[in-house]
């Protein structure tokens, strides 16, 4: 197997982007990218993108077929290939793309993401979501996305003592790193009391306590270590890629208090690094609701299991906290395409490791680590990227 | 939501019939066709199991922000709900007052109408729950 790098990244800004079309956001991203990598189209072997759903969001599948077309790359006939897993299809994207350019069957490998959620009205988008929950057992019932994160927010906070004000400090600090995100969709800065009052989406979560419906597109270029050793100057590696999958409901799980799909992808990611929680600089986690965020960093090994709420309280997990999580803004202020969302995470982790995240940028990061979810668990993609 | 889909689930929407997996005598509910602790040894070794709809709540939430079939509904309590025969339950809690509801309140199935396709369409029917007494 071969050592794989990141060689170039690019992304639009996130946001309610109703000037631009779907194909304008992925030409965007994956031609900022390019020329990022600084690669010839012709020496692109394959591309992969994520995509939850396009066909309901904006009545367009086949959008693989988009990607290699808006790049200029359709009369080369190169593969492109739509991934989806939810929320977690950028991640899932880039996991099946390190895999083929660690397998050798090719080099030059472009990953995007992307989502256009904003062209349909607000019980739609709702309704959309909840296709990434089981729909025939939860969904039927009246169950929507926030819902299901809703009923481990109250599961957590019933088991551990975590409080509302902790699950809005989550919101507070990733407003305030968005705001320094030129790219995030919320660059303004909340406190508490805005989450606490804003709101009631499902009970105990506020609608500050959820990511906005985004459209946006990321994109991020893959090659073999060897080649970029020659081509960059500023390395990054891929020190692990490891995608983990579980039930798609959440009562065939039966774990509420975190995702056993995150906790076993971790695992299997610290060991391919040959690294512990400890040696993270920066993480981007799937904060697709403040619970989120708090499971992630107990499932991640950064925090014991019930701390995360009193490690965020305490501000262990602030730009200049133990272990920055979601410098970018997070989903909650970047925003959350969906399937641009695994995507973007690489980019921050990326620019970090670089020292090119500006006013946001953590000091001496050499380790990073991205985690990303679809649905309520039924998939977890975890990377663990390394200046090399 | 398209009729069929949910048709061919009642069934088991109605009796709440689940599975047993005769070789680790586990309960599962969705039924399933394969056991996940015995996986090939369970072949052949599942049958139907008809559960007494007796729970526990486990978590649940008031969902405020609906899906367009049960915007009129809102708002509703959605729960987790640890059945007495050990598997979990996704389900809507009636005829209850919210402050009521609690993690650890015993409920029971019943059977009511859970969604219908516009003023004159299917009507889908299913399992809630209630306090139990
Ligand atoms: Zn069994």
């Amino acid at each position: 197997m071969r050592e794989v790098a990141v060689i170039g990244v690019g992304m639009t800004e996130f946001g309610e982007l109703w000037e631009k079309s779907f194909r304008e956001l992925v030409g965007e991203a994956g031609i900022k990218a390019i020329e990022d990598a600084g690669i010839e189209g012709e020496r692109i072997d394959a591309l992969y993108l994520g995509g939850m759903s396009a066909g309901r969001f904006i009545g367009q599948e086949h959008i693989a077929s988009i990607a290699v077309e808006v790049a200029g790359l359709h009369g080369l006939h190169i593969p492109s290939t739509r991934v989806e897993a939810a929320c977690a299809s950028g991640g899932v994207a880039m996991h099946q793309a390190y895999i083929a350019v660690a397998s050798g069957i090719y080099d030059i490998v472009v990953v995007g993401g992307a989502e256009k959620m904003t062209d349909v009205v607000g019980g739609e988008a709702t309704d959309i979501l909840a296709s990434a929950a089981d729909r025939e057992w939860e969904a039927f019932l009246g169950l929507t996305f926030p819902g299901l994160y809703a009923l481990m927010a109250r599961y957590h906070m019933h088991k551990y003592g975590t409080t509302q004000e902790q699950l809005a400090m989550v919101a507070v600090k990733n407003h305030y790193n968005g705001s320094l995100n030129p790219k995030a969709q919320f660059r303004n800065r909340i406190t508490v009391e805005d989450v606490l009052n804003s709101q009631i989406v499902a009970d105990p979560l506020h609608l500050l306590d959820c990511s906005p419906i985004s459209d946006g597109s990321a994109a991020v270029v893959l090659a073999p270590l060897d080649f970029a050793k020659k081509h960059c100057e500023k390395l990054v590696k891929i020190s692990a890629s490891v995608q983990a999958n579980d039930a798609i409901s959440l009562h065939r799980r039966k774990v509420f208090d975190g995702i056993p799909a995150a906790q076993h992808a971790a695992k299997k990611a610290y060991k391919m690094a040959g690294i512990e929680a400890k040696d993270i600089d920066v993480a981007e986690v799937h904060d697709c609701f403040t619970i989120a965020e708090i499971m992630a960093i107990e499932d991640l090994g950064f925090f014991e299991k019930g701390k995360g709420g009193k490690a965020v309280e305490n501000g262990l997990t602030e730009l200049e906290g133990e272990i920055p999580i979601n410098t970018s803004g997070g989903l909650k202020a970047k925003g959350h395409p969906v399937g641009a969302t695994g995507v973007a995470q690489i980019i921050e982790i990326v620019q970090q490791l670089r020292g090119e995240a500006g006013q946001r940028q953590v000091k001496e990061a050499k380790i990073g680590l991205t985690h990303n979810i679809g649905g309520s668990g039924g998939t977890a993609v975890v990377h663990i990227l390394e200046v090399v | 939501m398209g009729v069929a889909r949910y048709w061919r689930e009642i069934p088991s929407r109605y009796n709440l019939i689940g599975s047993k997996c005769n070789v680790c005598n586990e309960i599962f509910f969705p039924p399933i066709k394969i056991c996940p602790n015995c996986r090939r040894k369970s072949i052949g070794k599942i049958e139907d199991y008809k559960l007494k709809g007796v729970g526990t709540v486990e978590s649940f939430t008031i969902i405020r922000n609906a899906p367009p079939e049960f915007e009129r509904n809102v708002p509703y309590v959605i729960a987790l709900i640890k059945m007495e025969e050990g598997c979990y339950i996704t389900g809507e809690i009636v005829d209850c007052e919210y402050d009521e509801i609690h993690i650890g309140m015993k409920v029971d199935a019943c059977f009511r109408r859970i969604q219908q396709d516009g003023s004159a369409g299917a009507i889908y029917y299913g399992y809630k729950f209630r306090k139990a007494d």
